[in-house]
Parts: structure tokens; sequence; C-alpha cells
């Protein structure tokens, strides 16, 4: 099977029916995408398949269609994106561990919605679970990313 | 507020006359048991000076902060206690967790560990502080927990830092042949300001590590602090940002397998039979082994090449499970807890006045009385559980993200029949803990799969459903209040009576079979009875019942649902008195100025006195756990398909803040956990199985359910508190407080979600 991820070419030697998570994570080596769930519940392992995101975990790597960008493709000559950024400055993170999905749905989001509004980004973020409760600092992540993005 | 002002003053004097007077304290490292772990450590050119510090080869200055980063900043706030006092920038330091060990004990989270209250200080709660240190120090637990990192580290990681300094400068001293008094240091480096020469603290290093360190050493007074007090930027949060920070779940190692387990789900059962044929034919799959695990139960174990590979394989064994040693439903089980709650023996850890006889007096004025409950919850971490073990040649590795690695060693040895010396353990970051992660289960699959590797490691992660299905769980509880108020409005007796299972106790069990707690579990009745109220006659009787359901440390465990009780029942008692709910807590913590100062700074950001709009409404709860004050109100509002939550405001005082935003991160964060759990999680059982087994089942807060959350630090206490925990408790009274505000309606069960929609 021949993928396409964060803009290389990779061959894939593994059944159809094997979520494109754990290809990721076991196969190509890619380890920022997480497995919270496995049943598209809680969204840490958001890729963007052409743009568009989605739960790797409920895509089979028989139905990627398109380019699969992941965590590690946002900024791959170490240059951050705004919106890894902005995560920073905010310090979003507590965990951790559902921030590289949290970053690919907010990416998605800004890059369909460059000034979204609080119900925008509540509707776009409301299927990555943070257990830790980082909301109230997400929120004013993505309200920065989206100024910084307006700038450049 | 006059009172505050006087302690705030006294708590200065008292610092600044011991600085003054410049008296040095005795220190923590002649009192240590225990070598430096670090010796062992060192490579070629290193040097350390104690448990906490090390300079590498090339001079890099590597500050050790022993606990586990599950999110709350340890490893930035421990790193910067050494930092302050050693005089080097965070931001010229790598901070390591460093190996597992007992001389990283945690002695404060034992201390206060005991049946009494932080404000006792009865000869018998300093008698049993005192002995409890002397047996932390022995149990040596390297752990994580009761917001107590901070606590435990604040004086004895400063004094580290302070010692390395001296030495550093006594051995430039020597070098420079200028009395170490007239150098001074900045930045990393030992400076001499008469001649402008300077020397990097890796240049003096090994010089320095080999001059005896002194008896006494002094700290420095907080107004030339640096870096604590103020928000540091995380350690971790470049690589949480880019999805290079390195989980359990992350490991890799060369000629690595793959695992996972499937345990009986009537938890404890045996495994009465099982057919792999099916799965062993399954692409990538090594080995399928059946585990025994004792009192965690049977189950199954695969190997395979891929996590995906073992867990369709786990799938497809067909197993025949016996039975739980508990009773197969929610409902039976909580019999036992009725039984118990009707006429169980107790323990009461506060009883003074009479509660019981003036309840009862009903010359008196009106009677309150009120039965509340909270369900079994599970912890729920992000992360899964995982662990990753390699035995090969009579040693054996174990790699995972831990709130006790060191009792790793025990469970790898006792698995073995290996010394636990010939154990090491790598501790990674946590993908959430919340109490899960100081379990000895995840560890001791994976070692149990590793023995059957021939040599390779093997990384076994637990599927959603297997971590949800197999917790610790946060036991259920009964509170039963009552109150008498006198004819004009005062609250004159207390008398409650809390029903729920000992998590000592079940944690004992599992982990050290045989032995026994000396005294009652506070867990309990804690957030209850040792609650700051001045309340003349004041029982709170602990009531423990026997449940063979696996228990755990919950964040901020039985104030988790005591607080639910208490502040929700002390609510309705001043509503039964005619009285505001802030103006009643306010006259019942008069004797307490640091708690009652939370309480009316939290009033006062929430415009309490003001009314509010139609439509809305709003709550008010306290607790003092872990030894920082928390008040907190909710505001509600009706969103017409439900409650919307719309704001909290939440006054913490933990004392001494060393790190504003990430005091503030945390303040969040235990609201939004314990919002979590308000609004619809619940564990139940049927057929001795969970019956909840994923998020869609057992749901937390999202981003669209989230309130607007505001934090005011306050630093009028005399002691430091944690921070991990202690906002959890008070949030769900405050919210159940403001759910009555809006609709009248009194609820007094968790979920709240059983008599309320909220949006979804
Ligand atoms: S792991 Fe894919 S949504 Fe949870
Ligand atoms: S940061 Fe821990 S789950 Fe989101």
């Amino acid at each position: 099977m021949t993928l396409k991820i964060n803009g290389k070419t990779i061959e894939i030697d593994a059944e159809p029916e094997m979520p494109l998570l754990w290809a990721l994570r076991d196969i190509v080596g890619l380890k920022g995408t997480k497995f919270g769930c496995g049943i598209a519940a809680c969204g840490a392992c958001t890729v963007l398949i052409d743009g568009e995101p989605q739960r790797a975990c409920a895509v089979t790597l028989g139905d990627v269609e398109g380019e699969v960008t992941t965590i590690e493709g946002l900024s791959p000559d170490g240059t951050l994106h705004a919106v890894q950024e902005a995560w920073i400055e905010q310090q979003v993170a507590q965990c951790g561990y559902c921030q590289s999905g949290q970053i690919m749905s907010a990416v998605a989001l800004l890059a369909e919605t460059p000034d979204p509004s609080d119900e925008e980004i509540d509707e776009a973020m409301q299927g990555n679970l943070c257990r830790c409760g980082t909301y109230p600092r997400i929120r004013a992540a993505i309200r920065l990313a989206s100024r910084k993005l307006a700038g450049a | 507020m006059g009172r505050l002002g006087k302690i705030a003053r006294r708590t200065f004097l008292l610092g600044t006359a011991a600085l003054a007077g410049g008296v040095a304290v005795g220190y923590y490292f002649y009192k240590k048991p225990y070598d430096n772990p670090l010796e062992q450590t060192l490579a070629e050119g290193e040097v350390t000076f104690n448990p906490y510090i090390k300079v590498a080869a090339d001079g890099t200055i590597v500050l050790i902060a022993p606990r586990a980063e599950m999110g709350q900043g340890v490893s930035t706030t421990l790193a910067a206690l050494v930092a302050e006092e050693l005089d080097v920038d965070l931001s010229n330091v790598r901070i390591e967790h460093g190996p597992a060990d007992g001389a990283y004990y945690n002695e404060a989270m034992i201390v206060e560990g005991g049946p009494y209250s932080m404000f006792d200080h009865s000869f018998y709660a300093n008698f049993q502080r005192k002995s409890s240190a002397v047996t932390a120090k022995f149990v040596a637990l390297q752990a994580t927990g009761g917001s107590s990192s901070v606590r435990d580290g604040f004086d004895k990681m400063r004094q580290a830092g302070a010692v390395a300094r001296q030495l550093l400068l006594q051995a430039a001293a020597k070098r420079l042949g200028k009395p170490a008094g007239k150098l001074t240091t900045e930045n990393g480096k030992v400076v001499d300001t008469v001649s402008g020469t300077s020397l990097t603290y890796g240049e003096l290093a090994s010089d320095a590590a080999s001059i005896e360190p002194p008896d006494t050493i002094a700290l420095k007074p907080r107004d030339q602090w640096k870096i604590l007090g103020k928000s540091q930027p995380r350690i971790d949060m470049h690589a949480k940002s880019t999805g290079t920070a390195g989980f359990g779940i992350d490991v890799d190692l060369p000629d690595m397998l793959y695992g996972t387990v499937r345990m009986n789900p009537h938890i404890g059962g045996e495994l009465k039979s099982f057919d792999d044929s099916k799965a062993k034919a399954m692409r990538g799959v090594v080995k399928i082994v059946r585990i025994d695990a004792g009192k965690l139960g049977q189950g199954i174990g695969v190997i395979a090449d891929n996590t995906w590979r073992a867990f369709e394989a786990a799938k497809a064994v067909e197993v025949e499970w016996g039975d739980a040693p508990y009773p197969a439903s929610t409902d039976a089980i909580l019999d036992d807890y009725r039984a118990a709650m009707a006429d169980g023996s107790s323990h009461a850890l506060t009883d003074r006045g009479d509660a019981e006889g003036v309840v009862a007096d009903t010359s008196s004025g009106a009677l309150v009385e009120a039965e509340y409950s909270a369900p079994f919850l599970a912890h729920a971490c992000m992360e899964p559980m995982n662990a990753t073990a390699r035995f090969k040649d009579g040693k054996l590795e174990i790699w995972a993200g831990s709130q006790a690695p060191n009792m790793y060693k025990l469970v790898g040895s006792r698995e073995l029949d290996i010394s636990s010396s010939d154990v090491t353990v790598h501790n990674t970051l946590l993908g959430g803990g919340f109490g899960r992660r100081g379990e000895g289960d995840f560890p001791l699959y994976a070692v149990k799969l590793a023995k059957e590797a021939g040599g390779r490691p093997v990384k076994v992660t637990w599927t959603r459903e297997e971590d949800m299905t197999h917790d610790m769980y946060r036991p259920a509880a009964l509170g039963r209040f009552k109150a008498r108020v006198t004819k004009d409005g005062a609250l004159n007796a207390v008398d409650a009576r809390i029903a729920a299972p000992s998590i000592t106790k079940s944690a004992l069990d599992r982990t050290l079979p045989g032995a026994f707690m000396p005294f009652p579990d506070r867990l309990i009745s804690e957030g209850a009875f040792d609650q700051p109220y001045g309340i003349e006659n004041f029982r709170v009787q602990g009531v423990p019942v026997e449940c063979e359901v696996p228990l755990g440390f919950w964040r901020s465990v039985g104030n988790s649902h005591n607080a639910f009780f208490q502040e929700c029942f002390i609510d309705e008692v001043a509503h039964a008195a005619g009285q505001d709910p802030v103006a009643f807590r306010l006259a019942l913590l008069k004797d307490h100025p640091v708690a009652a100062e939370t309480v009316a700074k939290v009033a006062a950001m929430s415009g309490w006195d003001k009314p509010l709009g139609e439509g809305k409404g709003r709550g008010i709860a306290f607790t003092l756990s872990f030894g920082t004050y928390v008040a907190e109100v909710v505001q509600v509002s009706d969103a017409g398909d439900g409650i919307r939550i719309d704001k909290v405001w939440c006054a913490v005082d933990l004392g001494t803040a060393l790190d504003p935003s990430i005091i503030e991160a945390q303040m969040q964060s235990g609201i939004v956990f314990g919002l979590s759990a308000a609004l619809g999680q619940e564990i139940t059982f049927a057929d001795g199985m969970v019956e909840q087994t994923n998020f869609d089942t057992y749901d937390a807060m999202r981003i669209h359910q989230a309130p607007e959350i505001e934090v005011a630090i306050l630093e009028n206490s005399e002691t430091i508190g944690g921070a991990g925990e202690p906002s959890t408790p008070p949030s769900v009274p405050a919210l159940a407080n403001a759910i009555f505000d809006l609709t009248g309606k009194r609820l007094r069960h968790m979920p709240l979600s059983k008599d309320v929609s909220f949006v979804t």
C-alpha cells in the first residue's frame, strides 16, 4: 500500500483493515498521533487528510484517499506553525497527551475559518477531549493563532 | 479581615526574623538514610553534589525533578526550587526525572495522611505526624500524589541548590585565591565582581564536589527570589506542542514486540478456560499466554508485532470467565453500603460537643436532614494504561509513566524472583495520572509478557475498554447529614455519617497483602471531618463498608465525595436558617481567617452582592484539602435545552505561590475534572462487569460545555499547600448549589445529570 504522509511517499505492508493510527504509530514510527479510545470518541488521533480533520483510529488504511498530515508534518523544518506558537505562548498543555489532536483540529478550523466565533471554536473542537481541562487556554490559543495568521 | 492582617504580618515577621538573624537550619542531607543514587549513574567526567544536581562532562547542569510529570507542571516547579538557590536560569539547565530510588521518598504525602485535620496540633496529631515521618523514610515510597510534591520538596530541594552553590563558591575561592565571601554567583557562574573574572559551574564542579558540605545552610529570603513566585515557561511545553513528548505509550526499543492484555471483566475473577486456536493463526501474533495476577484476577496476554494486531487477536480468543468476588449489580453492591449506614460500626474523627443530643433536642430551632450519594468513578486518563518491559540475562527493565516508580522494583522482583537491585525503572511522561498511575497492575502485566518474549522488550498497551473496565475505582459513598439550627438562625449542631469503603485497605490488600492500617482510614470522611467550620457540636462518623470492587485514589480522593455532601448540606442549612450562603459560611469560619478570606474574595470576584438576571443562578462552596484553601462560585443559566455552566470563580490560598501560571492551570484543571463527574460520569455494574467501556458511555466535559474560569491566588496561609487536587472538591457542590438557586431543586445525588439535564 502506498501512502503520502507529510509530503513523503511511504510504502506500508499491512492489511487494509488496519486503522491508519496504528500504521502511523507502529509501522511508520510517527508517534505524535495518539491513541485514546479507538472509536472516534476522543480526538487524540486527529490527523489531516487532504486538509480535513479525520480520526485516524476510525480510518482504515484501505480507505485513506489523499495526503495525510500528522503533527510531525506541521513543522517539517523545525519552524513552528502559528497554532503551535500560540499553544506555547498560552502554555496550553498539561499532560499533553491530547494536544497533538487538539492542535490538528485547530489547524483545520483556522484554515477553513480564519476568524472563528466562540460558537465556531466550540463546534470544531468538541470532538477533542482533554481530561486535564485545558479548554480555557485552548480557546485563548486559537484566538491568538487566528491573529498571528491574519498578521502573516 | 483584621485578624487576617495580623496573621499575614506575623508570618512575614517570622520569615524575616529567621533570616535576618541568620538562623541556619540543620538540613535534610545529614538526616537522610539513603545514598545519592546519581553516583551509580555517573558517566565519565560527570559530577554530582546530591540527589538533585548533576553536572555533565560538557558543563551542562542537570537538575533532578523526581516526581511524575502528569500535566501538573511539577518538573518545572521542582527544578525551579533547586535553580533558585543554585542561581542558574531554568533555560540553562537540563531537567530529568532521574532514577527510581528510595532517596526520593515522599514524606509530605504520608505525614498528612493520618486521621487528623491540618490545623489539629494536639499532642496526638503531632505524635502521629512524627511517627509517620519515620515510617515514610522507612517505606521510602517515591510517589507522586496527595498534591504533595511541592510541599515535600520545598525545603529540601532549595537546600540542595543552596549547598551546591556554597561548594561552588568555595571551589572558586580556592582557585582564585580570594575569600568566598568576596565572590558572588550569577546564572551558572561564580563571579569576582572586582576583577570581572568568572568561572562556570561546569569548570568548578569536580573541585566543588570533593569539598565537605557545610553543616548548616541559610536559604534566600523571598524578596530575593528571581525564579520562584514568577510564572515560568514550562519545560515540557515545546515537546507537548510538537508531538515529540515521550509518553509510556511511545516507548520504542530495538527489536521491540507489542502486546496487550484481556483480563476477566468480572474483576478479580478466574479464567476457567480459553481457546486461542483462531487468534494464534492471525497475522503478526507471536504468542498468547495465560495471566494469573492474584487479586487482580486472571486473563490472557497477547504478544504480536503491532499493537492493533495484538488487540484483534485478544478479541478473537474464546474465553470462559469465572465470577467476580463482589455482588453482580450496583444495587446489590450498594446493599452493603445501606446496611453499614443503618448500623455498621463507625469511627468519628471529629466529635466535639454533643452533636447527637443537640440534633435530637426538639425544643431548639429547625431540624435539617438530608441524604446524599456519589457513584463509583473511573480515572479515564487520556493515555490508556501501558508499560514496556524487557527481561534479559537476569535483569529486568521497565519503562512506564508512573506515580510510584520505585514500587515497580518490588512488582518486578517479586514476579521474577530476582533482587530489586536487578530491576531498573525508566519513568516517562504520563498522559494523565489522577491517582491511577500509582498502581502496580500495568507494569506487572508488562513483566509477565516480557518473561515470555525471549529477552525482547514488549510494549503492553491496553485498549480503552480494558482500561475503563479494569480501573481501581473511586468508591461510591453515602452521606447522611443532620443539623439543628437555633431559633435565631445559628447553626448549633451537625451530625454526619458517611459510609464508604477504605481505599487504603483495598490498595494494601492488592499491593502488600498482610499489611494492616494502625488507625482508621481518614479517606472515608476527609473533606467533612477536617473542615475549619466553627460548629460547636460537630460529629462526623466514618463507616467503613466491606467492598471487593478494587478501589483507588482518584483526584482529591475522599474530598471528592465528602465536599459534595457537606458543602451542599451547609447550603441547605443556610437556606433553612434564612441566611445568605456566603454570610453563613463567613460566620462559621470566623476563627479561620485564611479560610474566610477565600470565601470573601470569591464572593467579591463574582459580584455576589449584586442580583443576577432572570434565568441565572449561582452557588458557592469551600473546601480545605491538601493544605490548600479553595472557595468557588459557579454561575449557571437556563439555556432552554438544558443547564449551561457559564462561569466559575476560584479563590485559592496555598500559602506560597511558586508559579502563578501553573497554579492557575491546575485550578482550572481540577474544576473541569470535578464538573466532568457532575455532568454524567458514573461507573455501574451488571452481571459482575462494569457497564461503561469507553468515552461513548463515560464521557467528560467537552470544550462547548466548559465555563470560563477566573482564578485569584492568595498567600495568607502560613504553610505551603498542594495545587494538583484542591480545586476539584468544591466545584461540584458549588454547581449543585447554583442549580438550586436557578431551579429551587436540591440535587443530592451524583452525577447531577440524574436529576437535571445539561447542555450537550
Ligand atoms: S483514538 Fe481516535 S478518536 Fe480516540
Ligand atoms: S493536556 Fe492532558 S488530556 Fe489534554
